[in-house]
């Protein structure tokens, strides 16, 4: 299954089917337990990333995630962002501030956070933070954008300002979002994945998916017999 | 409604909330008890020269200088020795290899550790160290008194950086930081009030601690900052002077007494109010 360049994919399926579980092995994060592992391959860059001499903080810097709870650092605005620029790139101090600020513009909070960039990040209501995380993600620079159900945490205006955002992000970067909600898909995707119980059911551009189904399960999800 | 099994129970509530009460406050009339004792006896010995003059042979004045240096030196070093050795544990147990089964023993043993009797941790480092040494000396005391710092500062750090959400640490992998560099700034930040009150909990612990001293550090009834012999300290020289029979020995001893207690409620103090602050951040 393919994620194709500069294209939102999204995951559907009823809940448990293993789609955030899918999504995370995209950047090995499965890797931070020691129950967990995966096999076969994920192709990125011609590398199949799943393969033991991966280096993983490398990989991480180029698949960036975005997760469903807003979790910003214990610092300030600027220091969430500047911290994981200044991991891989060492910059002038005014090349940094450039930097953040373009991060944040990308994300849409500059306007509301240009005068404290100072203030602690958990000081922000749920949006901005999940805006933050979002600008702090953006920030190092990544190919491609795991998105974890980013909105189920937030109330409908937030919502419709980080699906704006990611229509505006998707030409820049490859963007993978799992959702639980079915509209969010049809509004926001190119492509669409249907999972069932753990399985790859259907795979196809959006429109397809949600007006002519091949599936007879996919075709009883988005008719709301289930999940 | 039945009125009478509603009545009951307001009946039995009354009774209970009573009870809750009167064991409050019991336990709490010991508490100011005891404060009280300690103002009344301790407060009118304290005084400049107790902070500045040595302890005096029985029937002239003096102070309590070498005892109060001596146990801030000895408690100093136990802690600069204990703190790094309890952190990089209790990392390990909460970072590194929470899921092993080695941390669940370590854990297991460290409990132990830390109601473990002083006086057998003075034993133990009096085989160890004065034994060998041939004498008693100021570093064995500050060894003594490290043993018992370390199992706190272990639990502590385990426990507060077991609380920092496995979230935010997905949060800090998904930007590519490696784990030692995620743990040094994004856990330890998090974790960082919680981490203080623990070294300073372990501090206020060992301030009081006597019988591990009596078999390292002895006494030292003059002014002495050589570690390599015996050191005097403030609650082995209370122990000394509390049961002698004279007087102004006994007067020192009280306002010991009451300069621990107030070092170690100052502490308990600085260790709530790191805490509130970050709530509030």
């Amino acid at each position: 299954m393919p994620l194709y360049r500069g294209k939102v994919t999204a995951f559907i399926g009823p809940s448990g089917c293993g789609k955030s579980t899918l999504l995370r092995i995209l950047n090995r994060m499965y890797d931070l337990y020691p129950n967990q592992r995966a096999t076969g391959h994920v192709t990125l860059d011609s590398a199949n990333i799943l393969s033991p001499s991966q280096d993983l903080n490398l990989l991480r810097a180029k698949v960036g995630m975005v997760f469903q709870k807003p979790t910003p650092f214990p610092m300030t605005i600027f220091e969430n962002i500047a911290f994981g620029i200044r991991l891989y790139e060492r910059l002038t101090k005014s090349e940094l501030e450039d930097r953040v600020r373009h991060a944040l513009e990308r994300a849409a909070l500059w306007d509301e956070v240009k005068d404290k960039l100072g203030a602690n990040g958990l000081s922000l209501s749920g949006g901005q933070q999940q805006r933050l995380c979002i600008a702090r993600t953006v920030a190092v620079r990544p190919e491609v954008i795991l998105f974890d159900e980013p909105c189920s945490a937030l109330d409908p205006i937030s919502t419709a300002k980080i699906e704006e955002l990611i229509d505006e992000l998707k030409d820049d970067y490859t963007i993978a979002i799992v959702t639980h909600n079915m509209q969010q898909a049809a509004r926001v995707s190119d492509f669409t994945a249907f999972m069932y119980l753990g399985e790859l059911v259907e795979f196809g551009e959006t429109t397809r998916i949600f007006t002519t189904p091949n599936d007879r399960r996919t075709q009883d999800y988005i008719t709301g017999r289930f999940g | 409604m039945d009125t009478a099994l509603y009545s009951k129970r307001r009946r039995r509530n009354v009774i209970t909330m009573a009870l809750a009460y009167g064991a409050t406050g019991f336990g709490l009339s010991w508490l100011v008890l005891i404060l009280a004792v300690l103002l009344w006896e301790g407060f009118s010995g304290l005084s400049l020269s107790v902070f500045t003059e040595m302890t005096p042979p029985p029937g002239s004045a003096g102070g309590l200088l070498n005892p109060i240096a001596g146990s801030l030196v000895m408690t100093v070093i136990a802690v600069l020795i204990g703190t790094p050795l309890g952190i990089l544990a209790g990392t390990y147990m909460a970072e590194y290899g929470r899921y092993d089964k080695l941390t669940m023993v370590v854990r297991f043993i460290n409990d132990i550790l830390l109601s473990a009797p002083s006086i057998v941790v003075g034993l133990f480092i009096y085989e160890v160290m004065v034994a060998q040494m041939g004498h008693f000396s100021g570093w064995a005391g500050a060894v003594s008194l490290a043993v018992i710092v370390v199992p706190v500062v272990v639990r502590t750090t385990e426990d507060m950086l077991t609380l920092v959400p496995d979230t935010l640490r997905e949060a800090a992998a998904s930007i590519g930081l490696p784990r030692s560099l995620m743990i040094q700034r994004v856990a330890y930040r998090a974790a960082r009030a919680g981490m203080i009150t623990g070294v300073l909990l372990a501090v206020a612990r060992i301030s009081g601690e006597t019988a591990p001293l009596l078999f390292t550090a002895l006494n030292n009834q003059f002014w002495s900052l050589n570690l390599n012999a015996p050191v005097s300290s403030l609650p082995v020289v209370i122990f000394q002077f509390a049961l002698s029979p004279y007087k102004d020995w006994q007067k020192l001893a009280w306002t010991g007494a009451l300069i621990i207690t107030l070092a170690v409620l100052a502490l308990s103090i600085v260790a709530r109010i790191l805490t509130a602050q970050r709530k509030t951040s």
